[in-house]
């Protein structure tokens, strides 16, 4: 039983990378088409802003990886092609942007919300401590107590 | 009453965040090439056959750099506004013809005017990726100096006309 999902999702998984492979015009260097993927996977497609540069089908995106493959086979370096997009789309082209002062509450968003996060919760449960804490109980009130607890016993 | 205040604190400033966010374009990338020189090309021209076109050519101008092509709907809508500017004659408007096929731009030109003091041709759209065109019709504004002072991406409305183009090219002219 479990296999056979297991099954059924991998043939889903590699079914779509093998629909993917068929858009993508085969270069005839596999090592250079390897290469182009891995980097327009970092790339963002600006005609379609939500999808990389190596699934779009935008005619813009088409062109910039066969640029990409151009300045593979030139032997240009993965960090150099970057810098040629960059250069010209700017840091949105980067699925990762690169940590400056304008990024630096799009890196650092996260860890404040969770220090928030953090900050509330411990508020929380110390107030939640300081209302359960038993009542402290006067001189009068043990003594009924006492009094009540030894009249169940049998 | 008070515990509901933090919720409804946090609300509004989520309400506020995303009516903002709604307002924004998220198209208007700031360009990286603002401040930098003009990418230097040499393309033909799309009206003679034989002449081409390169930006130092404007050396010493301010001119309005406008990427369009015939296929592009949004160039259609922006052309009106701009074959009335360049009756004005306040500052010439260079045209890129961008992934284009020739007879479709002349086609083009001649049924809905021709703002252009030229156009050059960019049949592959190499010239496009050094100028980062990602949605036709972009305009640049460059300098005297030959540097990018603006970009504008999508179609020039008489707002951003009047408010942006113009009085940075005013300014720019100085």
């Amino acid at each position: 039983m479990k296999l056979s999902k297991l099954l059924i999702c991998c043939t889903l998984i590699f079914s779509g990378a093998a629909m993917a492979k068929e858009a993508a015009p085969m270069a005839a260097d596999v090592a250079i088409e390897k290469r182009m993927v891995a980097i327009s996977e970092e790339l963002r497609c600006l005609v379609c802003q939500n999808e990389s540069l190596s699934g779009s089908h935008a005619e813009l995106a088409q062109d910039l990886r066969r640029e990409i493959r151009k300045m593979i086979a030139e032997g240009k370096t993965d960090k150099e092609i970057l810098d040629f997009m960059v250069d010209r789309y700017g840091d949105f082209v980067r699925y990762r942007p690169p940590m400056k002062p304008t990024t630096w509450l799009l890196w650092g968003g996260p860890f404040l919300f969770l220090a928030g996060g953090l900050a509330a919760l411990i508020a929380f449960l110390r107030r939640r401590a300081k209302d359960n804490a038993a009542p402290a109980l006067s001189d009068e009130e043990r003594r009924r107590a006492a009094t009540l607890l030894d009249q169940t016993k049998p | 009453m008070k515990r509901f205040l933090i919720p409804l604190g946090v609300f509004v400033v989520l309400v506020v965040f995303l009516a903002v966010g709604l307002t924004l374009n998220p198209r208007d990338v700031p360009s990286p090439l603002k401040d930098k020189p003009a990418p230097a090309f040499k393309l033909p021209q799309l009206a003679a056959a034989g002449t081409s076109f390169s930006p130092a050519d404007m050396k010493g101008r301010v001119w309005l750099f406008n990427v369009w092509a015939s296929w592009c709907v949004s160039c259609r809508q922006e052309h009106p506004l701009l074959v009335a500017f360049a009756k004005e004659g306040k500052v010439p408007v260079v045209g890129l013809n961008y992934k284009d096929q020739e007879t479709d731009a002349k086609g083009w030109l001649a049924q809905f005017g021709d703002p252009y003091v030229l156009s050059a041709v960019d049949a592959d759209g190499r010239v496009g990726i050094d100028y980062g065109v990602y949605g036709v019709p972009e305009t640049y504004v460059i300098d005297k100096a030959g540097m990018i002072r603006m970009k504008h991406t999508g179609p020039i409305t008489p707002e951003s006309l009047q408010k942006q183009i113009l009085p940075l090219v005013a300014e720019l002219s100085k």
